[in-house]
């Protein structure tokens, strides 16, 4: 996938940063995936959970990943962080971070990347926090490890940055475990963790899913705003596609492991080409539609175990029979792009308007 | 004829205390998880429960269903007041109200299989239907979209969706009055919880059960609901039918709910109006006094000093049925506009 052309490439005015390494002279895109796939030995088989992921994204840009459990959403962002190192997992493709091959990076140059040039925020923070040190050390730890500071001036940016995501009297609440905190305010310390050496990429696995609708607002205003003024890169791993319409710039839906539809978040939503993102589309009851029935994709996600010969769809689609000679059982599509708007489908383009149109 | 409401709730208080030590000075303390909250539900229809968590939706939930006892107020079913039933008057009652919880993994029981689970309820009420229990279990599978012949099968063999629909299964399998469903399809993926969504809605056509569909998810709740009644740090701020609730929400917190949602429509979430509610919700220990929004409602920084007193000294009550628990509420209109 590339992205549209239209769009601003933000890569000109990296942001100033204290005391850090000189980076890596960028040729490319600042991040390119490419046939990114992980395969996780089991003894019932070989689980498939990421199947050859294609994307790039520049500074200043919002990607959201989205896809119901088991598309594989949260796997491929593990690859990105490494965190896949050490487990069983087989990690096979590329994934260009500022010309670094994130992949086959050894796990010392990792750790110079994680935090300080790639931070994450997870979906629970109750579990993200450690219980026994306090809110404040557990931040200053990931300063202190990547700027040469005293712990002093290391408590300072913390309480700045604390300040800065909206905890109320922060040098107070430095000093605070997790368990005095709420659930936003748990959100907010691990967005502050993630910030304090001013990441260029943020990768945010579902960062507002355990969170009230008030708060989960509060949260994606935050992102948004700290993300304009550092001009960084955002990846955005939700199975909301509300929250994917008010934050994202472009949207990349996931399904059994393989990208299935990708483009700007405009053409995703209204100009939509494939039938698993139309469903999902159609199963989500608004705020605005009425009480009638809804619209439901029949049947069940694909085992990642035995994934489909054909299309990875083609079991849940309603249309597979219009594509003729079982095209879609017994063949995989390829992903096809068209002024940024790329699809994984073997049916036509006019023969997706006309469903499109029909519902 | 007029029917009476299948359940009525009057005043109801769920009050616990707060453990201070033996010596500890100041007396009992408590917090009030459910603080005075009334609504009624008509026959076949169903009632939304909204809120943020800690609101006392889900205690609300569980007092109908008498998994909790109410340390005030009344439950009136079918014309019962059931809030101090105990021993055989409480095991017959059970029959009328039923659950479906949240987590179809946690709510199963990893070590029963299917049919068990399901025909638990009737063997604990010794129910026998016509033609045997298994034959009226399997009904209830088919009834729910599943097979017969997973009577056998055990709950890991399920995905999340399946296993939500053997928690339906049980709770319909006594033919109760009253379904209470605490956020029955948060867990599930978008394309499961419409499937499951539709199921609730048909079996409410077949049986006319009268569902309390408790939730976070206001699109959900717009969808299944007759009626919506919101709650606030134990209270219950507005209720009125679905869409005079959703077109024309009158309370400043229901608004800046309502506000919040992220729209699934990039251009229309552009346009949103949007009112953002600053900070967290308050300790329900230690509630603000007056209003209990007061400290976040973005209505209250626009007031006047004299207005302000009011909030802060004066608890507002709900007026009428449908009005909202709000000293201005009149005024969250124009603050909206302004917002605009």
């Amino acid at each position: 996938m590339t992205q549209p052309q239209t769009r601003p490439t933000a890569v000109a005015a990296p942001a100033p940063k204290p005391a850090s390494a000189p980076r890596a002279v960028m040729t490319g895109a600042f991040l390119e995936v490419r046939n990114l796939s992980v395969k996780f030995p089991t003894d019932d088989g070989v689980v498939s959970a990421v199947n050859g992921m294609d994307f790039t994204l520049e500074r200043g840009q919002t990607l959201g990943i989205v896809g119901e459990s088991g598309s594989g959403k949260s796997v491929t962002s593990q690859a990105l962080m490494g965190l896949l190192k050490g487990t069983s997992a087989q990690v096979t493709g590329e994934a260009l971070f500022q010309g670094k091959d994130l992949v086959t990076l050894p796990e010392a140059g990792m750790r110079q990347l994680r935090g300080r040039n790639i931070g994450m925020i997870f979906q629970d923070p109750l579990s993200a926090l450690h219980p026994f040190y306090t809110v404040g050390h557990q931040i200053a730890e990931a300063y202190l490890v990547h700027n040469k500071a005293t712990k002093k001036q290391a408590r300072a940016a913390a309480v700045d940055m604390l300040g800065r995501v909206g905890i109320p009297s922060p040098d107070m609440r430095f000093d605070e475990y997790p368990h005095h905190f709420s659930g936003g305010m748990r959100q907010r310390a691990m967005i502050a963790m993630a910030l304090i050496c001013e990441p260029e990429l943020l990768i945010a696995d579902e960062p507002t899913t355990a969170l009230d609708v008030t708060v989960q607002a509060q949260i994606l205003d935050l992102m948004s705003e700290l993300q304009q003024e550092t001009n960084s890169a955002l990846i955005l791993i939700t199975h909301d596609l509300g929250v994917v319409a008010e934050v994202c710039d472009d949207v990349l839906v996931m399904y059994g492991g393989q990208c299935v539809e990708s483009g700007p978040v405009d053409e995703i939503f209204y100009n939509t080409r494939h039938p698993y993102t139309l469903g999902l589309l159609n199963s989500m009851p608004t705020l605005t539609t009425g009480s009638g029935k809804l619209n439901p994709i029949p049947g069940q996600p694909p085992s990642l175990l035995a994934l489909p010969q054909g299309c990875i769809f083609s079991a849940r689609c309603e249309y597979a029979a219009l594509a003729g000679d079982g095209v879609c059982e017994s063949q995989r599509p390829q992903f096809t792009s068209e002024d940024g708007h790329g699809t994984r489908c073997h049916l036509s383009g006019p023969q997706i308007l006309s469903i499109r149109n029909s519902r | 004829m007029e029917q009476q409401p299948i359940l009525q709730v009057e005043n109801l208080q769920k009050h616990f205390p707060i453990k201070t030590g033996l010596f500890a000075p100041g007396g009992k303390r408590t917090v009030k998880a459910v603080d005075g909250v009334s609504f009624s539900l008509e026959r076949g229809t169903t009632l939304g429960l909204v809120g943020e968590s800690g609101c006392g939706k889900s205690t609300t939930g569980r007092m109908i269903a008498r998994l909790m006892d109410p340390t005030g107020g009344r439950i009136v079913v079918d014309g019962v007041d059931i809030s101090q039933l105990g021993g055989r008057d409480l095991y017959h009652f059970r029959r009328k109200v039923q659950m479906i919880f949240q987590d179809p993994f946690a709510s199963l029981n990893p070590r029963q299989s299917i049919g068990t689970a399901i025909s638990a309820p009737m063997v604990a009420q010794r129910i026998t239907p016509q033609g045997g229990l298994k034959n009226r279990v399997k009904e209830l599978l088919e009834q729910v979209g599943l097979k017969a012949e997973h009577y056998n099968r055990f709950p890991h063999e399920f995905s999340g969706g399946q296993r939500q629909r053997v928690g339906i299964a049980r709770a319909i399998s006594l033919n109760p009055s009253v379904i209470v469903c605490d956020e029955p399809v948060s867990a599930l993926d978008v394309s499961v919880q419409a499937q499951v969504v539709n199921l609730l809605q048909e079996i409410q056509q077949d049986t006319g059960v009268s569902y309390i569909f408790i939730a976070h998810d206001l699109s959900v709740v717009r969808h299944i609901s007759d009626q919506v009644a919101v709650m606030y740090l134990g209270k219950m701020v507005e209720q009125g039918s679905r869409d005079e609730l959703f077109d024309n929400p009158r309370h400043p917190y229901t608004r800046a709910l309502l506000s919040a949602v992220p729209l699934p429509d990039p251009r229309q979430a552009r346009a949103q109006e949007k009112i953002r509610l600053r900070g967290d919700l308050p300790s329900p220990a230690n509630p603000p006094s007056g209003c209990v929004f007061r400290t976040r409602c973005p209505l209250f920084t626009t007031l006047g000093e004299e207005q302000k007193q009011r909030c802060v000294g004066e608890v507002p009550v709900q007026a009428a049925a449908g009005s909202p628990a709000c000293h201005h509420s009149t005024l969250a209109g124009a603050l909206a506009a302004g917002v605009q």
